[in-house]
């Protein structure tokens, strides 16, 4: 074999692609607007872990840095085109003094880093004092929530958008009712799986009043990807006008409408059977559906959203699509072709009776 | 087995016998030639090759699925593929990725250079060595033939209960899948007994464990891990089997179940498994930087002790994989603290190689940008796992883009670098060829650069809010341009692969034979020809220093400098020599196991006994019978047949 060409590397070119690198993390930090960014929290929970996190980040940085640049720093100090092809390097073994030191720092600065991990972990695990209860329902692909009843008022169901004061934690107590999920609303706290047969607990909160972004983050089939939600933060006083909104029953439509004509649909086309409408759904129907905590296989009957208030969301389908005229009907007329896997089967449904329902949904406020 | 017939030459006594060639249904093959000699073969060389081209087979199957991935994540909202199929892509470009491609290639691997690193003729057990080559081959068909048979798994490699049960996936996808695996976990399994007791009791005369190249290590470490993990993966898979096939009702919450308990025992396997996928990866790095650099591994027992280290630790971290599951606070502390100090000993290996290349005299051929890149990257993947470990964090980051971009600076960074590293530093001693150093080239700075624009983006995405295993998302998440970097990226990464197909394609078409020590090597797969004689080694070598080749070739003078011994050590073997038929000839004092159908005979069997479980039990039954008429004929068939 011809003998091996003496190297070439080119320095100049290598740092040149770490500034690249490096132009390119700065970029990053200040990317447009994302709605899911860990690294800009808007409540306690969410911050206290970017708190704990960010120096720790900025150490891993250095230290990958200086490692980085040593070896390109070696490579180009100790190449063969400047020491000569025939330099035989003395034959060294190792030096258990640096060897024991850098087992040993390393050793000592990950114990520093456990400490404030370890407490983190523990603060977090408790449920503060003065938190609100939800209950939450993760199901394939979409979410419910269960807001206890008080004196004034019956229990709140409502599904895929939660509604939360701000200011307040709230504490979640989770399931599934199918397969495992993973609630994560990143803006507000860390996830947790909702898993079935498991109640898990996970504390969010909010600083503002306003829209925060989530989603499933545990895979659970074909549509994991549009199982989607939203947190809505509100003032305490408006929250509690949401409340007492929802707890009540639809209100009917006008005789002889249009969306009358979408309620006698309702009924007849059997969404009852799948769907609570309080004020249309029988109480048995209501006491069949709410029954249930996990679907049995066989079972013919999926879980499906509340539908008393539908009309007064900004989304629907697990916060897929927003909630309009023009996307609800496009869902009514064949729901797994915009929604993979969706358990809402095609009801076949004319665009008279499309129109009707669509309407009449949207009239549910 | 090869042990065997050592010692029949040194009492001197003919202990072999000659039985009647018809044993069975065939005449035993004894040929080493022509392609139907590689279905017969035992010879650990030629298994590590086929271990090696069928993994590189898969590895291109599993970059495609990468590449449609990709393709439909380029932008948001795209519908290249329903999640339907998504599904079942991400499934099996990681099923394929870690079952088919880096096992295999790193048993490959160890297949052939253990024996020729320890001074060895063959394996311990060369026709169970075959037989686990076998079976994993027929096990990777056997899980792809679900493509054509209704459909492949889409459970996510990690297959997670309940979703993995016939309520949620309700066609054969997940049976192939669960099949397939336990029928490669076998290959593996046989593989990693054959490796431990090579590696322990065919040392040539004087290598003790600490003079062993270290190659050798990080692969005993592994096989190790391999022979206590896939019992636990053959455990959960027979659960989740029995649950599919027969309603067992292991994992059915509606029945009890708990789903947590397939996931911890997954990742009980999953996480050693992680190392078992690295550890002979930075076997062979540790291999390079010496050469290349002209320096003895820098704190040799240290890299020792920290891969065992590592294969200790590894068993002590796996809920890490479930920092969000609801362990408990104090289940997640101790796995928090167990995961931090895992880097511990990572990190000593990175400081020793550092500690390797300075004050080096330091040759950048293609095996050592490999293993420099390997450096590199995995230092990157190492600090972003340390990040994990900080347990409220990772309630950010599992399940994201962060954890993809992780794991894949640890294992295309790191063992898939390391992969071809080794291709490219023990290509012309297994092909006797060349491998062109231009292309090499080329192929390495596309890869790289390919690999960081696809992988580091991740980064970034996943600290954006991106969950993985989704097949779509939302316009102004602020994530479409790192998409479609990564998307650019895959490309790149293809690119180079066909550079590297292109490179094998033109050193099989122009063949520049290659020297027997092209690189100035330090171990003793360097003391005999490329490629090796069938045989190995002529003469058993005896080893007094740890890199015994490189003190066979140089001296230190009695001022302490380092020169080449005058005269150069000789070879320790002939190159091969054929007969006029083209039968290799070996040197008459060395007897060598003969070829056998019956390894491949028993493998066959398998995948059949896996269809019938699906299909129909009749099918089984036929599989059951060809098992035990191989295992039959195996027995009644001694290890070798005396030559004519």
């Amino acid at each position: 074999m011809t003998s091996p060409q003496p190297p070439r590397v080119r320095p100049s070119r290598v740092r040149f692609g770490v500034l690249v690198v490096g132009l390119g993390l700065l970029l990053a930090a200040c990317a447009e607007n994302a709605p899911q960014d860990t690294l800009e929290p808007e409540g306690p929970i969410s911050r206290q872990i970017d708190d704990l996190v960010t120096p720790i980040f900025w150490v891993a940085i250095v230290i990958g840095l200086a490692v980085l640049a040593a070896i390109l720093y070696a490579s180009w100090a100790f190449r063969r085109s400047r020491q000569g092809e025939d330099y035989i390097p003395p034959q060294i073994h190792g030096n258990t003094r640096l060897e024991i030191g850098w087992t040993i720092a390393p050793a000592v600065l990950l114990a520093v880093i456990a400490v404030p991990t370890v407490s983190t972990i523990l603060d977090l695990a408790d449920r503060p004092a003065d938190a609100m209860d939800v209950t939450v329902y993760g199901a394939q692909w979409w979410w419910e929530y269960e807001y206890p009843s008080t004196s004034t008022r019956g229990p709140v169901v409502t599904a895929n958008e939660l509604h939360i004061p701000i200011d307040q934690p709230v504490h979640l107590t989770m399931t599934s009712r199918d397969v495992i999920h993973s609630y994560w609303v990143p803006k507000l706290a860390g996830k947790k799986d909702v898993v079935p047969g498991r109640w898990h607990t996970l504390t969010i909160q909010a600083d503002e009043p306003g829209e925060y972004f989530g989603q499933c983050v545990e895979f659970c089939g074909a549509s994991h990807a549009n199982m989607r939600l939203r947190v809505i933060a509100h003032t305490p006083d408006e929250f509690e006008d949401w409340l007492d909104h929802n707890a009540a029953d639809r209100t009917a439509p006008p005789a002889g409408s249009l969306e009358a004509t979408g309620e006698d649909l309702i009924t007849a086309k059997g969404c009852t059977t799948c769907h609570v409408l309080r004020g249309v759904s029988t109480a048995d129907q209501i006491e069949a559906l709410r029954g249930r905590l996990i679907r049995v296989d066989g079972d013919p009957t999926p879980f499906a959203p509340d539908l008393t208030h539908v009309g007064s969301r900004g989304t629907f389908a697990g916060s897929l699509f927003d909630l309009n005229i023009g996307e609800l009907k496009a869902w009514l007329r064949n729901p797994p072709e915009r929604k993979d896997g969706s358990l809402m089967p095609n009801l076949n449904l004319t665009e008279d009776e499309i129109d009707a329902l669509a309407n009449y949904l949207l009239s549910l406020d | 087995m090869a042990i065997t017939e050592e010692r029949a030459l040194e009492s001197g006594i003919d202990a072999l016998v000659h039985p009647d060639d018809e044993i069975g249904v065939w005449k035993r093959p004894d040929s080493n030639r022509g392609w139907t000699s590689w279905l017969t073969t035992v010879d650990h060389k030629r298994i590590g090759i086929m271990y090696g081209a069928v993994a590189l087979f898969f590895f291109v199957i599993g970059g495609i699925e990468a590449l449609v991935i990709r393709t439909q994540l380029a932008g948001p909202e795209q519908d290249l593929i329903s999640g339907q199929v998504y599904n079942q892509f991400f499934t099996m470009h990681a099923t394929t990725m870690v079952f088919l491609f880096v096992m295999p290639i790193l048993a490959g691997f160890a297949n052939y250079m253990v024996p020729l690193m320890i001074g060895a003729r063959d394996v311990a057990f060369p026709r169970l060595n075959a037989l686990g080559f076998w079976i994993f081959f027929f096990g990777g068909l056997f899980l792809y033939s679900s493509f054509f048979l209704g459909g492949m798994a889409d459970c996510g490699w990690f297959c997670y209960a309940p979703n993995s049960l016939k309520q949620f996936s309700s066609g054969h996808g997940v049976d192939f899948w669960v099949l397939g695996l336990q029928i490669t976990g076998i290959a593996s399994l046989s593989g990693a007994i054959n490796l431990i007791v090579t590696t322990i009791n065919m040392r040539a005369p004087g290598m003790t464990m600490m003079k062993m190249p270290i190659f050798v290590w990080m692969s005993l470490v592994a096989q190790v891990l391999l022979l206590f993990a896939m019992p636990v993966i053959t455990v959960a898979l027979f659960l989740l089997m029995f649950d599919r096939l027969f309603d067992a009702n292991f994992f059915n919450v509606a029945a009890g179940a708990d789903p947590l308990l397939w996931q911890h025992l997954f990742w009980i396997f999953g996480h050693p498994e992680v190392y078992i996928l690295v550890l002979p990866a930075m076997g062979i790095v540790s291999e390079i930087l010496p050469t290349f650099s002209r320096k003895p591994l820098f704190g040799y027992p240290f890299v020792v002790f920290s891969g065992i280290a590592i294969g200790f630790m590894g068993w002590g971290v796996w809920a890490h994989h479930m920092f969000a599951s609801g362990l408990g606070p104090i289940g997640v502390s101790a796995f928090a603290a167990s995961t931090m100090f895992i880097a511990v000993p990572t990190g000593v290996k990175i400081f020793n190689w550092l500690g390797t290349i300075w004050r080096g005299n330091i040759r950048f051929d293609t095996p050592m940008l490999f293993a420099l890149a390997f450096v590199g990257m995995f230092v990157i993947g190492g600090l972003s796992g340390v990040t994990h470990s900080i347990a409220p964090a990772d309630t950010q980051q599992t399940d994201t883009y962060y954890i993809v971009a992780h794991f894949h600076y640890v294992l295309f960074g790191g063992s898939i670098m390391g992969i071809f590293g080794g291709l490219y530093y023990w290509w012309p001693k297994m092909f006797g060829r060349q491998l062109d150093e231009g292309l090499g080239k080329v192929h390495f700075w596309i890869n790289l650069i390919g690999f960081n624009l696809t992988f580091g983006p991740m980064h970034i995405l996943g600290l954006q809010g991106m969950p993985r295993r989704t097949q779509t998302y939302a316009e102004g998440m602020g994530w479409d341009v790192w998409n479609l970097m990564s998307t650019i990226g895959s490309y790149l990464i293809a690119v180079a692969l066909l550079v590297f197909i292109y490179n094998i394609w033109r050193t099989y078409k122009r063949a520049v034979p290659a020297a027997a020590d092209p690189w100035d090597g330090r171990t003793l797969e360097w003391s005999i020809p490329s490629p090796p004689p069938i045989h190995n080694f002529d003469v058993e070598p005896t080893v007094e220093h740890l890199d015994q080749w490189f003190h066979d070739k140089y001296e230190e003078t009695l001022d302490g400098k380092i020169v080449k011994r005058d005269p150069a050590p000789t070879l320790l073997a002939e190159p091969q020599q054929h007969s006029d038929e083209g039968e290799p000839i070996w040197p008459s004092s060395v007897h060598m196991p003969s070829p056998s159908y019956w390894p491949m005979v028993v493998a066959a069997g398998l995948p059949m006994i896996s269809f019938g479980l699906i299909f129909h039990l009749a099918i089984s039954f036929v599989g059951v019978t060809v098992v035990l008429a191989g295992i039959y004929g195996w027995s009644l068939e001694p290890s070798a047949e005396e030559r004519h």
